[in-house]
């Protein structure tokens, strides 16, 4: 029995398990989108309808609902793999850990940030956000909710052996994505000036660039303390 | 090898730190002469392990859960598995998801690995857990042809062997308190 070892072969396979996985059971890409749209609609609630205020907390209002709902996902990502003993086999495979950690973390960004940045501009029009800020909000969202998953998948791998992991994941998660929100919300009251917004959109894409680099090695050597 | 103790007896802890899912707090495991955790991945290469835990998604079908498993391995995915799937009594079940069949399908299912790798040593915890006596039968036919062609085995189980196997080498362990 031949073994041709091919990375790419790798890639797609983890992919393609986890997006079968997840369309299979399509509660998982819908609920953290429902949780999305349910926290922005809070805002107007509880802030009152003026649309002047709400335009101004709107680039706030979106990034914190997307850093909670991107929370809400991230539990699941290693759970059913640790449980079940895949996590196992995909140790004892002879390809690097880190190539199927990028995989996964890819497949969970399709599954729970992407959709987030195609609702975006349906949800902003709830916020009164002007056109030129939902520009800017769209491309902070693709650069960031990755990242997002990225450092969040890190958390993930470190307390999926716990019992109940969930808050202690938060609570390391958290603090970590300040500096993705400082840049995201930055960039968009930038654009809201109507001034130049690349250099924080260059940040956070360099800031994607490190995480995609170093995040995986990161995420497996976590995964192997879980495990044993 | 027959890996054998009392429950607790520290068996499947011992079995994982072979596979190098643990490290143990003494001393090292050597393959070929090499320490495994320095080339970890030459090791992988040549091990299978299927432990108590055995690495099938219960959501989906057992062809599925076999194809990724043969991918993640880096085998060709191509072969036509159905008569492997009929020869382990699996046949009209492939394309059921895998949290509907019973346990010694399920088994079944993660056993079918055996028939697909060419790892010289394997690592099994619990092999026989819920099989059927016909069942039990057919891994030990295959059993025996991995041993005959040089491979190793290294399990946990309750069940006697010595009547199949002659060579067999049994080390228990013991309960401390």
């Amino acid at each position: 029995m031949l073994r041709k070892h091919s990375y790419l072969q790798l890639f797609t396979a983890v992919c393609k398990k986890d997006l079968q996985l997840a369309f299979r059971q399509r509660a998982e890409i819908v609920n953290p989108l429902l949780f999305f749209l349910i926290v922005i609609t809070l805002f107007p609630l509880a802030i009152g309808p003026e649309p002047g205020l709400l335009a101004r907390m709107a680039p706030g209002i979106i990034w914190v609902a997307a850093l909670l709902s991107t929370m809400l996902g991230l539990d699941k990502i290693f759970r059913d793999d640790f449980h079940d003993g895949s996590l196992e086999q995909l140790i004892a495979s002879s390809y690097p850990l880190p190539l199927t950690v990028l995989a996964k973390v890819c497949a969970h960004w399709v599954i729970t940030g992407l959709p987030l940045v195609l609702m975006t501009p349906l949800f902003a029009l709830l916020l009164n956000l002007d056109s030129q800020s939902l520009v800017a909000t769209v491309f902070t969202l693709l650069l960031g909710t990755p990242l997002l998953s990225f450092i969040g998948a890190i958390g993930a791998g470190l307390t999926v052996g716990l019992q109940k992991g969930g808050i202690l994941m938060s609570l390391l998660v958290l603090p970590l994505y300040i500096p993705v929100l400082i840049f995201a919300t930055s960039a968009i009251d930038t654009s809201s000036m109507s001034l130049d917004y690349s250099g924080q959109l260059a940040i956070l894409g360099a800031m994607l660039v490190v995480a995609v680099m170093s995040a995986p090695i990161a995420i497996s050597s976590a995964l192997k303390v879980s495990v044993s | 090898m027959q890996l054998a103790g009392p429950n607790g007896a520290g068996k499947t802890s011992l079995l994982r730190i072979i596979a190098g899912f643990a490290s143990p707090d003494e001393g090292d495991i050597f393959w070929r002469e090499n320490s495994i955790t320095k080339s970890y991945d030459e090791f992988a290469r040549e091990l299978l392990f299927i432990g108590h835990k055995t690495g099938v998604n219960a959501q989906l079908t057992a062809l599925e859960n076999v194809r990724f498993w043969l991918q993640i391995q880096g085998y060709n995915n191509e072969q036509d598995l159905y008569p492997l799937l009929a020869n382990i009594g699996l046949v009209g079940l492939e394309d059921v998801p895998v949290r509907t069949l019973s346990a010694g399908q399920q088994r079944r299912v993660a056993l079918l690995r055996l028939w697909l790798n060419d790892a010289k040593l394997w690592i099994l915890d619990e092999p026989f857990t819920a099989l059927d006596k016909s069942g039990v039968a057919f891994l030990q036919d295959r059993f025996t042809s991995h041993l005959e062609n040089g491979g190793a085995i290294l399990l946990t189980t309750h069940q006697d062997l010595t009547t199949h196997f002659n060579d067999l080498q049994t080390v228990t362990l013991e309960y401390r308190h």
